[in-house]
């Protein structure tokens, strides 16, 4: 019933249904999950930490380049017009310009800002060096923005746009496209790397 | 995992778990002494930013559906589409696939979300009629799946961007655009101000005598 405040270091509520179990150690690549509402509680990888960092790295190169350049362009009759991120927010005008604004801060603004935040968080953990000043709060921020951070949906929005327009005009590739394709996966493959519990112990001075 | 004798959740240990890195806390302690988040052991404002949100969310969606998603000017003319509109256009048309996840996407999906929510807020007030497993699963789709209802907004806007063909075609956004991002916003807040927590609160109680009346989601 009574725990002495370090023994509460080894234990973990989980965060979705409040049990709390003994952190039970967990081998790189097994996952521990909460036995009631199956929640993900522990997910250690190898090497995750510098993994992490590269992929935040590559997805940050990939949002600002597929920002400025062209990711679909269509012709019909011989005219031809070309869209790029920044032409995508700007395609709302008067009444509806929050909505460029909204578009640009969920696809580019609140993704950027919160890989930022992770490196920042990571890269003095990878060295084994003490944490960052305010890393708790960078962590905190950047895990609030998960949601908001809409880069692959936009993404994927790219691919309906070119279904709904392939009867209508010829539609073609831009350079952005491809960069698009990547971060969907990539994206994917960095949800899976991070084990959140790993790295808020890490933090911990 | 090594599960103790007997499980318990930490509110009957006198603890409170953050839900962000998951230590637990001697009850009433106020931040997080691992991460600095703010600690509850229940929210109990929850139900009422949930309603609140839905509420704002629902009032937008209404709007969202009546005002045009799209404006489309051609050589013949200028088109007008709603969602609904829209999809139901694209099936005259024969395109029966599109016009399906137009429909299953922009109505079935928001609606949904806004029925799931009600049940599992009215599940925590009056007694659930569905197992603790299930509303969580519920619970569970409906978070993940609300911020992908953005996809709608930013099709408008590459529609919008990519179709400007002078006087061939082109296409704007309509006002029903930032009617449906609203929602999506709205909708998202709410899910978040769930707390996940009440759900399972319920396991450990008598369950309440089932009232017809009180059919949820």
């Amino acid at each position: 019933m009574h725990h002495a405040p370090d023994d509460l270091d080894n234990l973990i509520v989980c965060p979705t249904c409040d049990l709390v179990y003994r952190a039970p150690a967990v081998a790189a690549r097994e996952r521990a999950y909460c036995a009631r509402c199956h929640t993900v509680l522990i997910a250690p990888r190898r090497k995750a930490g510098k993994q992490l960092i590269a992929l935040a790295l590559t997805v940050l190169i990939l949002i600002a380049a597929a920002t400025v350049f062209p990711f679909l362009a269509i012709g019909a009759g011989g005219v031809r017009h070309e869209a790029s991120v920044l032409d995508t927010a700007f395609a709302f005008s008067g009444l509806l310009s929050v909505l460029a604004v909204a578009v640009l801060l969920f696809i580019v603004i609140i993704p950027a800002l919160r890989l930022i935040l992770l490196i920042y968080v990571l890269a003095p953990i990878i060295r084994d060096r003490p944490p960052a000043p305010r890393a708790k709060a960078a962590f905190r921020l950047s895990e609030a923005l998960v949601p908001w951070s809409m880069a692959e949906i936009f993404a994927l929005g790219c691919a309906v746009a070119l279904v709904k327009l392939s009867d209508l005009a010829e539609v073609f590739f831009g350079p952005a496209a491809w960069l698009f394709a990547a971060l969907v996966v990539i994206v994917v493959a960095s949800d899976r790397l991070m084990c959140r519990y790993s790295i808020w112990t890490s933090l911990k001075e | 995992m090594d599960l103790p004798e007997r499980v318990k959740t930490a509110r009957e240990q006198g603890l409170v778990g953050c839900t962000r890195c998951t230590r637990p806390s001697p009850a009433g302690t106020p931040h997080c002494p691992r991460c600095g988040s703010r600690l509850q052991s229940r929210d109990a404002m929850s139900l009422q930013k949930v309603w609140a949100w839905w509420l704002v969310g629902l009032g937008c969606y209404i709007p969202a559906n009546l005002y045009p998603m799209l404006e489309t000017r051609t050589l013949v003319g200028t088109q007008s589409d709603t969602i609904v509109g829209g999809a139901v256009d694209l099936a005259r048309h024969g395109n029966w696939g599109v016009a399906m996840i137009i429909l299953v996407a922009s109505v079935l999906i928001p609606v949904g979300k806004f029925v799931v929510l009600a049940g599992l807020a009215i599940g925590v007030r009056h007694g659930p009629q569905i197992s603790e497993a299930w509303r969580h699963r519920l619970y569970e789709v409906v978070e993940y799946i609300g911020r992908w209802s953005m996809i709608d907004v930013f099709v408008v806007a590459i529609l919008s961007a990519l179709v400007q063909l002078q006087a061939l075609a082109t296409i704007t956004p309509g006002r029903a655009s930032l009617f449906f991002a609203l929602s999506v916003i709205f909708t998202m807040l709410s899910a978040q101000s769930f707390d996940s927590r009440l759900i399972w609160d319920s396991a450990k109680g008598a369950r309440p005598a089932r009232n017809p009346k009180e059919r949820i989601a």
